[in-house]
């Protein structure tokens, strides 16, 4: 049995199989693998006993259910009003100098990836990210490079 | 100050005793407490404003037997942070309100769709969720609750997107009547409202209808919790009784050059400096779920456009026509005019079409897109074209 299997199959007995422990097992997959591989949605698929392509519709709608491979840390700037305004884009620009990749990439060593996001509710603490599941508000240059350096040591 | 009125009553003190203003609550019947939340005139406080006692009411009449509570922690418009707030500072208010809701209205089983961006609050609401579940034990209140987590879509907050959500679909918004009053998650009755909605109602029980109403005007009876952000040295949370004039609301919290501001996020009105005077916060006015963004004389009301287009195509579920291409086109059209690429009268076009979205997109999201880009269109017209 591979690991994403075995992973379905554990989530699925945590969960349940009716159709609405989808959500909580693919964001459980998230959760340990950082994107949903086209052999877990067919795990998933056969797991709950629906055809695939309701998984990967399910899946392809929710921002957060990437698809895509994705690095151990996802890095998700919010790019809405009030943190575009306070200076959002210097800390891109940042991260991406510190990471050596672009918006959209993961680095080689699959540990980062870096994506922008809209509006994580922290507008009066902007600009702010996400790495995984933590917040990040009041950043700024310093701040980033602070936090960043912290993950790289990792 | 003198003419903004500070309140205490979301974040202010419960009771010493756990869960104490359930436990009285219980003791009465459901007509009383459905009397009680329609007599405090209580409107929702997510943004749509409709009275949360008659929503109990519609629920608690229907005949099947199965139904259930859903509170909405899926905040995501632009400029809204008050329930992150709130679940974070009293989850043991929220958490009365549900279950009070479930007793008025003869549910069971209570659901709490938290958005995805806010997974990092997941421990410590589960760890207060025990205490609660322990309690309502205690009090012989057969009423739980559970967690389900969002990943990442706006849209979720649109309430039958949410059901949608529940049940392990895709988020599309589905046709309405029927209302969630009559099939709402899993197709049975269900009362949804907004984190804070829920806390106000824990408050109605605490305090009584009369002392409610004190707070606020007819149209919009009690306190409201503002997310105040953008240009402003007072950024954060506030609790204000509503009904305040901006005018008064920017005096209190501008940087001294506000020039808008965009009142109920990124689908709600952009107000420039001329009406603050003549604008009410509030259902007779302005409404808002309690964003408040203030934009000074240095920014781009062009920008300001843009990125929200940005946010609504990007947002948009695209199940419907006017929704998923009218916001492209939008977006498309206030670009061509910058650049001069069409005449400056093509706004009058897109103004068109965002009123075409009003009536014929199929959910609330494509509806308000025109309230900003009509409000910043027509206000700020020659910063869209220079």
């Amino acid at each position: 049995m591979t690991e994403t299997k075995e992973l379905v199959k554990k989530l699925a007995d945590k969960y349940g199989r009716a159709r609405e422990s989808l959500m909580p097992i693919l964001q459980g997959v998230i959760e340990e693998e950082r994107f949903v591989s086209s052999e877990a949605m067919t795990e998933i698929a056969r797991e709950l006993d629906i055809a695939s392509a309701e998984v990967y519709g399910t899946a392809t709608f929710y921002s957060f259910l990437d698809t895509q491979p994705r690095g151990k840390y996802v890095i998700r700037v919010c790019k809405t009003i009030t943190c575009d305004m306070h200076g959002k884009k210097k800390v891109i620009e940042k991260i991406e100098d510190l990471l050596k990749i672009k918006l959209g990439e993961t680095t080689q060593d699959k540990k980062f990836t870096l994506l922008t996001t809209n509006c994580l509710g922290w507008c009066h603490q902007g600009p702010v990210m996400l790495i995984n599941s933590t917040p990040y508000p009041s950043l700024d240059e310093n701040k980033v490079t602070e936090i960043i350096m912290d993950y790289m040591s990792k | 100050m003198e003419n903004l009125k500070r309140v205490d009553l979301i974040f202010g003190a419960y009771t010493n005793e756990k869960y104490k203003v359930l436990e009285s609550t219980l003791k009465k019947s459901s007509e009383q407490i459905i009397t009680e939340m329609i007599n405090s005139g209580l409107k929702g406080r997510g943004g749509a404003g409709f009275l949360t006692g008659l929503k109990w009411k519609f629920t608690a009449q229907e005949s099947e037997p199965t139904k259930y509570v859903v509170c909405n922690a899926d905040e995501g418009e632009p400029g809204t942070f008050k329930d992150r707030e709130i679940l974070t500072k009293v989850p043991r208010k929220v958490f009365s309100g549900m279950a009070i809701c479930g007793k008025a209205i003869g549910a069971k089983k209570g659901y709490m769709y938290l958005r995805g961006e806010y997974q990092y609050l997941l421990p410590d609401l589960m760890a207060e969720l025990d205490v609660y579940h322990e309690h309502a034990k205690r009090f012989n209140h057969d009423f739980t609750i559970e967690i389900r987590m969002g990943s990442g879509a706006y849209i979720c907050g649109e309430e039958s997107a949410l059901f949608e959500s529940i049940e392990g679909k895709r988020g599309e918004p589905r046709n309405k009547p029927p209302y969630p009053t009559v099939s709402g998650v899993f197709s049975k009755p269900t009362v949804i409202n907004n984190v804070e909605t829920f806390v106000n109602a824990v408050m109605i029980m605490k305090y009584g209808a009369e002392e409610f109403k004190k707070l606020g005007t007819s149209d919009s009876r009690g306190s409201k919790v503002f997310s105040i952000s953008g240009d402003t040295p007072k950024a954060g949370i506030h609790e204000l009784e509503l009904g305040m004039t901006l005018a008064d609301f920017v005096a209190e919290f501008g940087d001294g050059d506000t020039k808008a501001v965009q009142v109920g996020g990124a689908s709600g009105f952009c107000v420039p400096r001329k009406k603050f005077n003549e604008t009410i916060i509030g259902f007779e006015g302005v409404p808002t779920g309690g964003s408040m963004m203030l934009f000074n004389s240095s920014r781009s009301m062009y920008n300001v456009l843009h990125n929200y287009l940005d946010f609504f195509e990007e947002e948009s579920c695209g199940q419907c026509t006017p929704c998923r291409v009218g916001c492209q086109q939008l977006l498309k059209g206030i670009h061509a005019v910058k650049k001069g690429e069409k005449p400056s009268s093509y706004l009058n076009q897109l103004l068109q079409l965002s009123d075409t979205m009003k009536i014929t997109a199929k959910c609330g999201l494509g509806q308000s897109v025109a309230n900003s880009f009509s409000s910043i269109v027509e206000n700020f017209k020659e910063e869209m074209i220079y």
